[in-house]
């Protein structure tokens, strides 16, 4: 039987402060065991949170271009639960009065733009880290009060695919606002995700199952992908879901029930007395907005409308804001989008690959890239020469004018140096020229290649085609 | 009663506060008098009232984003009963 | 001239006339402790190496208000690497690797840490009896309490083993003890002083305050230990006004209230009359004094008890043998470890009042009982609010009772409870609030009065309890011990 799946998904992501979110320690990543702690973050008696006001700006940030409204009077609560990576055996988190609620995320679904609405986004500490041994448990609280940002989407999607699809387009949003590193394998974005299946058109929701565990894009999908038809399974078969928690195995590639032994969870929520509430003045909700950039989802249709590239050529560009940002830079002087989103996507983007380097650490100039273009546009340089001539920028930092003259790397357009060249290859090919005669049009490509062989690659391509048919004809 | 020996002994589950019976039996007692007193509170009408969890009118208290020092890891780890390098330690824990 | 018998402000003048040094007073201190605590137990931790050493280090550069002058802590005030135990065994051992914010203060001004005093657990009390460490004794009569839960600080300063102390109030813990063993004790307004690095009981109900022989010593303390810190968000962010100075200014025509449902029956009928005796006495120094009423008094204690255990369920949770403290050796898992550290580690009250708070902020009972209760203290305010009006200070006995006999309350929680009656509103409603002698029973027992004020108006309290004081001898008769 067909069943409509019904996901929500829970992202927690790491905030990029310098500092903790309610102590002075440092958020750096991988430092020696309990180095980066204090008394605060240690959970000490008698230590108090203080709040880090770059971490709620960027909360902020994060559920504006979120489309949420955000609370007049922010507050903090206790989620009391006993836990050993959980250092005061309570997180300051947010329940009743959160940061957002009611924002939602364009995403593309097949060609067509999909809300997935967001129930509410709140800020966090991060709990330290436990390493399991085989006879102990180690705990490290370094992580312990990091800004963790929870972003609580409704059941609104249905299907792994687009889980997937809202992920992606939730990281790239992100890294657009520059919030944070977004890099699951050190854990600066982690999500768990709840799934359910209902008979279609049902009204009420199927009980659902808690995933956690996915520590990439992929595996959240494939954990779903698993879940979806274990859940099909049960239900085909009659039997009843249980509402439970369970951790996906990736080497396995299957979900396990977590039957944790735990009582059930009562968290006695209550506002936290050691810190005050935070209004947000209209003046700085103002300077926080005004400080998002375009984000994707509109930046890809004007990109389409203005620029006149493909919905696949936009999405590639806006899928990397730095990459989009370069485009956009290029477009500035060399007004063919085309041309060059083509270049991104293909050599530019190959040689990032093959390196591992995004456009920021790549060595080139954007009005390298555009000189370059410009070249080929003004019949200076060949289309295949600026192919070797990019390669040659990256690795020297140089501009193109500048290696193509040290190089000799300038197109051949001069009428006597082809016609010589030109001459030389009828002369020297008899054979080639009979085929040609004889009808075979294809033979005046092997011509060419001895024309650019005697050039060095160097002539004009166009002008060398002229020449051949000239003398060709001529001669007949 | 106000509270039985069940929701007691469920509340110091959730407390993780370990009793034995006669604990059990004794705090039930006292904490249902304690309740009993504490009920004095249902008689006042309270449905216009704003809580107050906080004193002070205070808002927008906040420090910058700088980083400051941290304790070294052994000073961290001074107290610590158990530990495996600067690391804490306590009995394997089963799950994730 | 026994050195320990002064106060502060005493000594600061011979100081500073350079007849004596801090390491006299020091020594002399040491001697009152070796010769008296046995029998009143009021200091847990005394290393008298330390002091010394401190008094050695000092040096000759007298700029510090409490240059040489030697205190005591209460044992819920972090002091590095000193023990800092809140009189639990669950806290056995604990070093913390930082100073409170106070102690820093303390540092900065020149003054002496001499030790640790005895509490109830975790400020858990109203008598000091419920201290892993065993109970005070009051120095006036050492069969009864001293009070709770700064019982060990309000007993060294009355014995004269200390010149003066550091206390906390939660809910009458620095007042209580002070009426009781007939010393001054002031609770300062919450958010005046620090809480940073004082081990929290009820965060939104805490505060440090001094407990001194006289007023302006309790001035002097308050003005070292007062203002704001960017390490605790609840510290307010004002000047701190020079207490010593402004406790002078006259009191006439000072508007005083005196709430009649702190007159009920119950109160010990000698109380009631040494506190009205004070009262009519500061009317006679020109005060204008005035018979009112707080309308929700009744409520304070149970309001009191929901929230400060809430709190304190959620503050004591930390303690489960991971980072620091006592651990039990067998324990066969995480789970097992935290029920059986907590369960070993605690004493009764603790549990009680851990359990207690649980169950008022548990799913089911939230409403009924967390919610509820702050929504009456915002009634309780409110009372404060209109009064202050109307009034500059309000008079109220600081007890209901004078000191009782040890193990008398010990059995029966509420009656424990409802010793602090009268000390609770001015917690729940964050006003400064000072206990000051006013008498003693036939049996000899002190008796104290209590003054509160506007929020952040220190100096009003201080100042009729100084007028008052000087026109009185209370607070100079010493028990014999």
């Amino acid at each position: 039987m067909a069943y409509e799946t019904v996901i929500g998904l829970e992202v927690h992501l790491q905030l990029k402060t310098k500092s903790k979110v309610f102590c002075g320690c440092s958020t750096a990543f991988g430092a020696p065991p309990n180095a980066q702690t204090c008394p605060v973050c240690l959970g000490f008696p008698g230590s108090l949170p203080v709040l880090n006001r770059q971490a709620l700006m960027l909360a902020a940030k994060v559920a504006i271009a979120l489309n949420c409204q955000i609370a007049k009077k922010i507050r903090f609560d206790r989620k009391n639960y006993f836990y050993p990576d959980l250092p005061k055996a309570f997180q300051i988190s947010q329940f009743d009065q959160p940061l957002s609620q009611h924002g939602y995320l364009p995403v593309s679904i097949d060609g067509k733009e999909k809300r997935i609405k967001i129930r509410r986004v709140h800020l966090e500490e991060d709990t330290g880290k436990l390493f399991h041994q085989k006879d102990c448990s180690l705990i490290d609280f370094n992580r312990s009060g990091t800004p963790l940002l929870e972003i609580v989407s409704e059941p609104d999607i249905n299907s792994p695919e687009d889980a997937y699809a809202y992920l992606t387009s939730i990281k790239s949003l992100l890294q657009y606002i520059d919030v944070s590193d977004c890099n699951m394998e050190e854990g600066s974005l982690r999500c768990d995700a709840n799934i359910s299946l209902r008979k279609p058109g049902a009204k009420e929701l199927g009980v659902k199952a808690e995933i956690k565990n996915m520590n990439s894009f992929k595996a959240v999908k494939a954990a779903l992908e698993y879940e979806q038809a274990r859940q099909a399974g049960l239900l085909d078969s009659g039997k009843e879901i249980v509402q439970e928690t369970r951790l996906y195995d990736a080497a396995k590639d299957v979900t396990e029930s977590m039957r944790s032994k735990e009582e059930a969870h009562d968290y006695r929520y209550f506002p936290e007395p050691d810190l005050v509430p935070f209004d947000f003045e209209q003046a700085l909700l103002k300077d926080i907005k005004s400080s998002i950039p375009e984000l994707p989802g509109p930046r890809k249709k004007r990109f389409m409308a203005d620029y006149h590239i493909s919905d696949y050529d936009a999405a590639v560009m806006v899928g990397d804001k730095a990459m989009a940002d370069y485009f956009e830079k290029c477009i500035s002087i060399h007004k063919k989008p085309k041309e060059i989103a083509n270049w991104l996507m293909g050599d530019v983007s190959a040689y990032m690959k093959e390196k591992n380097l995004t456009i920021d650490d790549l060595n080139l100039k954007w009005a390298h890239l555009t000189g370059m273009l410009k070249m080929i546009d003004d019949g200076i340089i060949s289309g295949k020469i600026a192919k070797t001539l990019l390669i040659e920028m990256i690795q020297t930092g140089k501009a193109p004018a500048q290696l193509v003259k040290d190089k000799g790397l300038e197109q051949i357009s001069d009428a006597g140096t082809i016609e010589k060249a030109v001459a030389e290859a009828i002369a020297e090919n008899p054979g080639i020229v009979s085929d040609f005669k004889g009808g075979k049009q294809n033979a005046i490509m092997a011509l060419m290649g001895k024309v650019m062989a005697k050039t060095k690659g160097k002539a004009n391509p166009k002008k060398v085609n002229e020449a051949l048919m000239k003398r060709l004809k001529g001669a007949v | 009663m106000a509270i039985t020996k069940d929701t007691v002994k469920y509340v110091a589950n959730l407390a993780r506060i370990g009793l034995d019976d006669k604990e059990l039996g004794d705090f039930t007692k006292q904490l249902d008098r304690i309740l009993e007193y504490v009920h004095k509170i249902k008689k006042l009408d309270v449905s216009k009232l704003e809580p107050t969890s906080h004193v002070l009118e205070m808002k927008n208290v906040y420090r910058e984003d700088r980083v400051k020092d941290s304790l070294p890891a052994s000073e961290a780890m001074k107290n610590a009963p158990a530990k495996e390098g600067n690391l804490f330690k306590v009995k394997k824990i089963i799950g994730v | 001239m026994e050195l320990n018998k002064l106060t502060a402000h005493e000594l600061i003048g011979i100081l500073n006339k350079g007849d004596i040094l801090p390491i006299d007073i020091c020594n002399t201190l040491i001697g009152a402790v070796r010769k008296k605590d046995q029998g009143i137990n009021a200091v847990v931790h005394f290393d008298d190496k330390k002091p010394v050493e401190r008094c050695k280090a000092l040096g000759n550069d007298k700029s510090g208000a409490l240059w040489g002058i030697p205190i005591f802590i209460k044992d819920n005030i972090c002091v590095k690497d000193e023990l800092t135990t809140c009189s639990s065994n669950i806290l056995e051992g604990f070093r913390p690797p930082y100073n409170a914010t106070v102690i820093d203060k303390l540092l900065c001004s020149g003054a002496v840490l001499m030790g640790k005093t005895n509490m109830d657990e975790f400020a858990f009390g109203s008598s000091t009896e419920t201290s892993c460490y065993g109970a005070t004794r009051n120095p006036w009569d050492p069969e009864r309490i001293p009070g709770g839960s700064s019982g060990g600080s309000a007993a060294c300063v009355a014995a004269d083993e200390a010149i003066f102390a550091l206390g906390s109030d939660t809910g009458g813990s620095i007042r209580q003890p002070a009426s009781l063993c007939g010393v001054v004790g002031l609770k300062p307004t919450y958010g005046r002083v620090s809480r940073y690095g004082l081990i929290a009981f009820a965060s939104s109900l805490d505060q440090i305050g001094p407990i001194a022989k006289d007023v302006e010593d309790a001035a002097l303390l308050l003005k070292v230990i007062a203002g704001h810190d960017d390490m605790d968000s609840t510290s307010v962010d004002m000047p701190v006004p020079d207490y010593p100075a402004l406790i002078k200014q006259d009191i006439k025509g000072l508007k005083i209230g005196v709430p009649k449902e702190y007159f009920i029956k119950g109160i010990d009928p000698e109380v009631k009359q040494a506190v009205r005796s004070a009262i009519d006495k500061i009317e006679k120094m020109g005060a204008v004094c005035e018979d009112m009423s707080l309308p929700h008094t009744e409520y304070a204690v149970a309001v009191y008890y929901l929230v400060a255990t809430a709190e304190a369920s959620s503050n004591l949770a930390r303690f489960d043998g991971v980072q620091y403290g006592m651990r039990p050796g067998q324990v066969t898992s995480v789970i097992d470890m935290h029920k059986k550290t907590r369960q070993q580690g605690f004493g009764s009250e603790a549990k009680r009042r851990i359990i207690l708070g649980t169950f008022a902020l548990s799913s089911g009972y939230y409403d009924a009982y967390y919610s509820r209760a702050l929504k009456v203290r915002t009634l309780i305010k409110r009372d404060f609010d209109e009064a202050f009006k109307k009034y500059d200070a309000i008079l109220t006995p600081t007890s209901p009772t004078p000191a009782f006999k040890i193990g008398e309350k010990v059995e029966d929680p509420l009656t424990m409870y409802l010793s602090d009656i009268f000390t609770i509103s001015a917690n729940l409603a964050g006003i400064p609030c000072v206990s000051i002698p006013c008498g003693f029973t036939k049996a000899g027992l002190p008796v104290g009065l209590q003054i509160l004020g506007k929020a952040f108006d220190e100096e009003t309290v201080l100042k009729i309890a100084h007028h008052y004081e000087q026109a009185t001898d209370w607070h100079k008769r010493r028990p014999l011990t």
